[in-house]
């Protein structure tokens, strides 16, 4: 079994606490060993399927992505074409499926992604979502209130930008495609890939300014 | 079916707080859930708009309490009991009590890598799509029931068809074990003031994505 530190500080609001969580935990253990003893499952094999979520896919895929869009120009129109073919080239742990959909932000249009429904995200590229992706307050509010909810991320667009939340509520998934940020003439994709952030690709944040990394 | 789980719009429930350095997973039994689903789902016991289904049929009082892991703990539990792999007595035991179901294959750690590849979802038309690009169309005022993916917040509202992706697996027909029924799927998209009144914020537009039977002539 995949070992963690038990973080205690831990506390967001959604997390169970103490008994309920060992009540969980138990729960979870009978399952996986009737699953085992039923022969659905093999422990080993689910070892790699969390050693792969927590070591290969994650948000540092997509951040190639959008680098190679930002200094590629025959990528970046094949990546707004048909992204899910265009991710296929670069050859990721978690490869991606049929349904991925780039959207690119432009002076005038910022793109967000939501699931209202549940917590549909673009695994293969992103990873795992994060714990406020999946939470009521956002999938609630990005719909009603996108400009609020980009409050609590710390960002400020002008009133002109249009904004476009695009909720995820089939099998497509959505990747944002920043814009790139200036100052960053003449970088190499492995640099520029350091200004990407899972937020920026989700819409809710921005790239990171070329004076933030070395 | 109209549940808690279609949030979109809801009022009251905070700021959104996110949480520096997340890690993947914040207990070890949330990544055993995570791949305990993916291998079931692997083995054909269940396709995923039926586990969305029975997360949206836990009572509303535990939607929202649970965290995001256990309801998928809660939904896997209802899955394997309904679905006939595991009977209730052996989850309380902790151990099998009778001989396993056999499933379609398993996950090993040969098949582990091409577990991790999405599976794809285009089904073979039935029949052309009835709406082109560009074109007008309402959302219908439906209320299943049971699993749907059309978000209360659009119902009778009009937006237009930007983009079309082809003939899908129907999620309300799968949901309810009544096989594929491929049906178009378009994201349509509607403009904020549609959806929320005169007083929203002009600049905003929200798109959903659609299968044919949610969608009507305006």
């Amino acid at each position: 079994m995949a070992t963690h530190v038990h973080d205690h500080q831990h506390a967001h609001d959604q997390h169970a606490h103490g008994s309920e969580l060992s009540e969980t935990q138990l729960r979870v253990r009978a399952l996986e060993t009737v699953l085992t003893e039923k022969g659905y499952i093999d422990p080993a094999a689910l070892d790699l399927i969390i050693e792969a979520y927590e070591t290969k896919v994650g948000p540092h895929n997509g951040a190639r992505v959008i680098a190679r869009a930002w200094s590629d120009p025959a990528f970046k129109r094949a990546l707004l074409e048909d992204a899910s073919k265009a991710v296929r080239t670069m050859g990721h742990e978690s490869r991606v499926g049929d349904h991925l959909v780039a959207v690119e932000n432009t002076p005038q249009l910022h793109n967000m992604v939501v699931c209202t429904l549940c917590s549909c995200y673009p695994w293969e590229v992103l990873g795992l979502p994060p714990v406020w992706y999946k939470s009521a307050p956002y999938r609630s509010r990005a719909v009603k209130d996108p400009r609020g909810v980009l409050a609590d991320f710390g960002v400020k667009l002008p009133k002109e930008t249009q904004i476009r939340v695009w909720d995820s509520t089939a099998e497509t998934r959505f990747l944002v495609l920043p814009m790139r940020p200036g100052g960053t003439e003449g970088w190499s994709e492995e640099r520029l890939a350091q200004l990407v952030t899972r937020d920026c690709m989700i819409g809710t944040g921005l790239p990171k300014n070329a004076r933030e990394i070395a | 079916m109209d549940g808690v789980h279609d949030m979109g719009g809801m009022d009251g429930f905070g700021k959104v707080v996110p949480e520096p350095n997340e890690p993947p997973f914040h207990e070890p039994w949330e990544g055993r859930v995570l791949a305990m689903q993916r291998a079931m789902s692997y083995a054909g016991a269940w396709q995923i708009d039926m586990s969305r289904f029975a997360q949206e049929r836990l009572p509303p009082q535990i939607y929202l309490t649970a965290s995001y892991y256990q309801r998928w703990a809660l939904a896997m539990e209802k899955n394997v009991v309904e679905r006939g792999f595991v009977a209730p007595d052996e989850l309380a035991a902790g151990h099998a009590l009778r001989e396993g179901k056999s499933l379609k294959r398993k996950l090993t750690l040969q098949t582990v890598r091409e577990a991790m590849t999405r599976g794809s979802f285009y089904r073979q038309a039935q029949a052309p799509a009835r709406f082109k690009i560009g074109e007008r169309v309402r959302a219908r005022n439906i209320h299943p029931p049971t699993h749907t993916r059309l978000p209360r917040y659009v119902r009778g509202h009009v937006g237009v068809i930007e983009l079309v992706h082809g003939c899908h697996a129907f999620p309300d027909a799968v949901a309810i074990d009544k096989g594929d029924d491929p049906q178009w799927l378009y994201t349509v998209v509607f403009d904020g003031r549609e959806l929320w009144g005169a007083d929203a914020d002009p600049s905003v537009k929200v798109s959903v994505d659609a299968f044919e039977p949610y969608l009507e002539a305006p």
